[in-house]
C-alpha cells in the first residue's frame, strides 16, 4: 500500500473514512504514516487545551435579565390558562389572604394613628406582610419536602414529584404577584428573595413528573446553591415578627423594608 | 409527600436525564407559545452555558460570545412558532447561535478589512502566513509557556474562514455530526467534510512547529530531518 495521504489521515482521525481497516493495518507497519498521524493528533490535542472562560451558575440568570425586557409579548393562549380550575384555586386563596389581611388591618388600626395616607400605606404593607408570610411558609414546605426526599428503594429508579410540582405551579402565580408588589413597594430585598424563589419553583414546576434520583439531586443542588431555604426562613421569620409588632406596637416612622434595603 | 413509582425501564441515568431535559424543554416551549413569557426563562437558564462555549470558540472573544448568546435566544423566542415540538430545543438554539456567530464573524472581518489601510492590507496578502509565523518563532523557553502557545492557537484560528472555523469548532470541540455541520453551513455533507478537512490542514500548517514532542521545531533543534513521505512502501 502507498503512504496514506494527509487527507486520508485526517478523515481517519475524524472517523470519517470508509477505508478504516486498511489504513489501521497500514499504520501498524508504516512508521512514517504513524508519525504523520501523531503530528496531526498533537496539533488537535493542543487545540483541545484552549480554555474557555468560565461562566458561573448565575450566567443563565444574567442572560435572562439582559434579554427579558427585549422580548415581545406573545398573544398565545394565555387567557385560556387563567380559566383552568387550579388557577382559580390559587387566585381564590390569594384573594382570601389579602381580604383577611385588610380586615385585620381595619380591626387592629389604632384610633389615634397618623394621617389617612400613612394609614393606607400601613394597611398595604400589612397586606403584603401577611400574604407573603403565608406564601413563604407554603413554599418552604415544598422545598423542604424536595430537599429531604428519601432515595428510592431498590428496584425503583424514578421518583414521582407530581404533587410538589402542582403546588410549585400554584405558588408560582402568587410569587409573581408578590414579587411585583414588593418591587413597587420598594422592598428590594424581599423582591430579590422572591425572584430567587421563583427560579427554583419554576425549575420544579417545569420538571417531568417522574424524575431520576440524579435529577432530584440537581434540584436539591439548585435549592442549596441559592441558599433559598435559608433566605425564605429568614424573611419569613422577619415578616412574622413584623406582623406581631404591627399588631402590638404603634407604627414606626420608617418601614422595615426601607431598613432592609439600606442594609 | 414524594411518591416512588416503578422504574420506566433499564435506560441509563444519563439517557434518562437527557430525555427528561428534552421533555422539560418541550413543556417550556409549549408554555412560552401559550403566552407565558417567563417559561422561556427556564430554557435560557438551561442552555446559556452551552451556547456561550460554542460562541466563544467561534468568535474568540467574550464580548462577542455574550452578544451571540443573547441574540440567539432573542431570535429563538421570535421564531419559536416555527420550532417543531418534536425537535430538540437545545440543538435548535445551538444552530441559531452558530448561524449568528458566522454572520457576526463575517461582519467583523469586513469591518476590520475596511479599517486597515489599502497598503497594509496588500502587504499582508502578499506575505505568506507561514512566513509570518516563522519570523515570530519563539525560543524553547517561550514555547514552554502556555500563554505563548495559546496566542499562536488564537492567531491560527483567526486565519480560518468563518465556515472553516465553524466546521472545526462544531466537529472538534462540540462533537457534532457532519450532517449537523452541513445544516449550519447550508452545504452538502461532502462539502462540510471538506471544510472540516481544510480547517484541520490549515491549523496543522500553522501550529505544528509549536506543538507535540515530534514537532518540526524540536526535530530541527535536535538536528534530525523529518522523515520524507510520499514514497511507496
Amino acid at each position: 500500500m502507498k503512504h496514506v495521504t494527509e487527507e486520508e489521515l485526517i478523515a481517519y482521525q475524524e472517523g470519517e473514512t470508509t477505508q478504516r481497516e486498511a489504513i489501521a493495518e497500514h499504520l501498524t507497519s508504516c512508521t512514517a504514516c504513524r508519525l504523520e498521524l501523531e503530528r496531526i493528533e498533537a496539533v488537535l490535542n493542543a487545540l483541545d487545551n484552549l480554555p474557555v472562560p468560565e461562566r458561573g451558575p448565575e450566567y443563565g440568570r444574567a442572560v435572562w435579565q439582559q434579554i427579558a425586557p427585549r422580548l415581545p409579548e406573545r398573544a398565545g393562549r394565555g387567557w385560556r390558562t387563567w380559566l383552568e380550575p387550579r388557577r382559580w384555586v390559587a387566585i381564590g386563596a390569594m384573594a382570601a389572604v389579602v381580604l383577611g389581611a385588610f380586615v385585620a388591618g381595619r380591626w387592629s388600626k389604632p384610633k389615634d394613628s397618623g394621617t389617612p395616607a400613612a394609614s393606607v400605606a400601613q394597611v398595604r404593607e400589612r397586606v403584603l406582610v401577611v400574604a407573603v408570610g403565608d406564601h413563604l411558609g407554603k413554599s418552604e414546605m415544598v422545598l423542604m419536602e424536595l430537599a429531604n426526599a428519601a432515595p428510592p428503594p431498590s428496584g425503583q429508579k424514578q421518583i414521582n414529584i407530581s404533587a410538589e410540582q402542582k403546588r410549585a405551579e400554584d405558588l408560582l402565580d402568587a410569587n409573581r404577584l408578590y414579587r411585583e408588589t414588593a418591587k413597587q413597594e420598594g422592598d428590594a430585598a424581599l423582591a430579590d428573595v422572591l425572584d430567587d424563589l421563583e427560579r427554583v419553583l419554576m425549575d420544579v414546576a417545569h420538571s417531568p413528573q417522574d424524575i431520576t434520583p440524579a435529577q432530584l439531586e440537581t434540584i436539591r443542588q439548585r435549592i442549596e446553591a441559592h441558599g433559598i431555604l435559608f433566605k425564605v426562613r429568614v424573611v419569613g421569620k422577619e415578616l412574622q415578627e413584623k406582623q406581631n409588632n404591627t399588631n402590638s406596637a404603634p407604627p414606626a416612622t420608617e418601614s422595615k423594608a426601607g431598613e432592609r434595603n439600606k442594609a | 409527600m414524594i411518591r416512588m413509582s416503578e422504574s420506566a425501564g433499564s435506560t441509563q441515568d444519563r439517557e434518562a436525564l437527557q430525555s427528561a431535559a428534552r421533555e422539560s424543554d418541550a413543556l417550556a416551549v409549549e408554555r412560552t407559545l401559550a403566552g407565558e413569557r417567563d417559561a422561556f426563562r427556564v430554557l435560557v437558564e438551561r442552555h446559556s452555558q452551552q451556547l456561550f462555549r460554542l460562541a466563544y470558540r467561534m468568535t474568540g472573544n467574550e464580548h462577542d460570545a455574550e452578544e451571540v448568546v443573547q441574540e440567539a435566544f432573542l431570535r429563538a423566542y421570535r421564531s419559536l412558532g416555527q420550532f417543531g415540538s418534536r425537535a430538540n430545543f437545545g440543538t435548535w438554539a445551538y444552530r441559531i447561535a452558530a448561524n449568528y456567530a458566522i454572520d457576526r464573524m463575517r461582519q467583523k472581518r469586513t469591518e476590520d478589512a475596511r479599517r486597515q489601510t489599502p497598503s497594509a492590507l496588500a502587504e499582508q496578502q502578499e506575505q505568506d502566513p507561514l512566513d509570518l509565523v516563522a519570523d515570530e518563532r519563539p525560543t524553547p523557553d517561550r514555547l514552554a509557556g502556555n500563554t505563548e502557545l495559546r496566542k499562536k492557537i488564537e492567531e491560527a484560528l483567526k486565519e480560518l474562514s468563518s465556515s472553516e472555523r465553524t466546521a472545526f469548532v462544531m466537529r472538534h470541540w462540540e462533537g457534532c455530526a457532519i450532517e449537523e455541520i452541513a445544516a449550519v453551513l447550508k452545504s452538502t455533507t461532502s462539502a462540510a467534510k471538506n471544510t472540516v478537512f481544510r480547517s484541520v490542514q490549515k491549523l496543522r500548517r500553522a501550529l505544528e512547529p509549536y506543538v507535540g514532542p515530534r514537532g518540526a521545531l524540536q526535530a530541527k533543534a535536535a538536528g534530525a530531518a523529518p522523515e520524507p513521505r510520499g514514497t511507496e512502501l
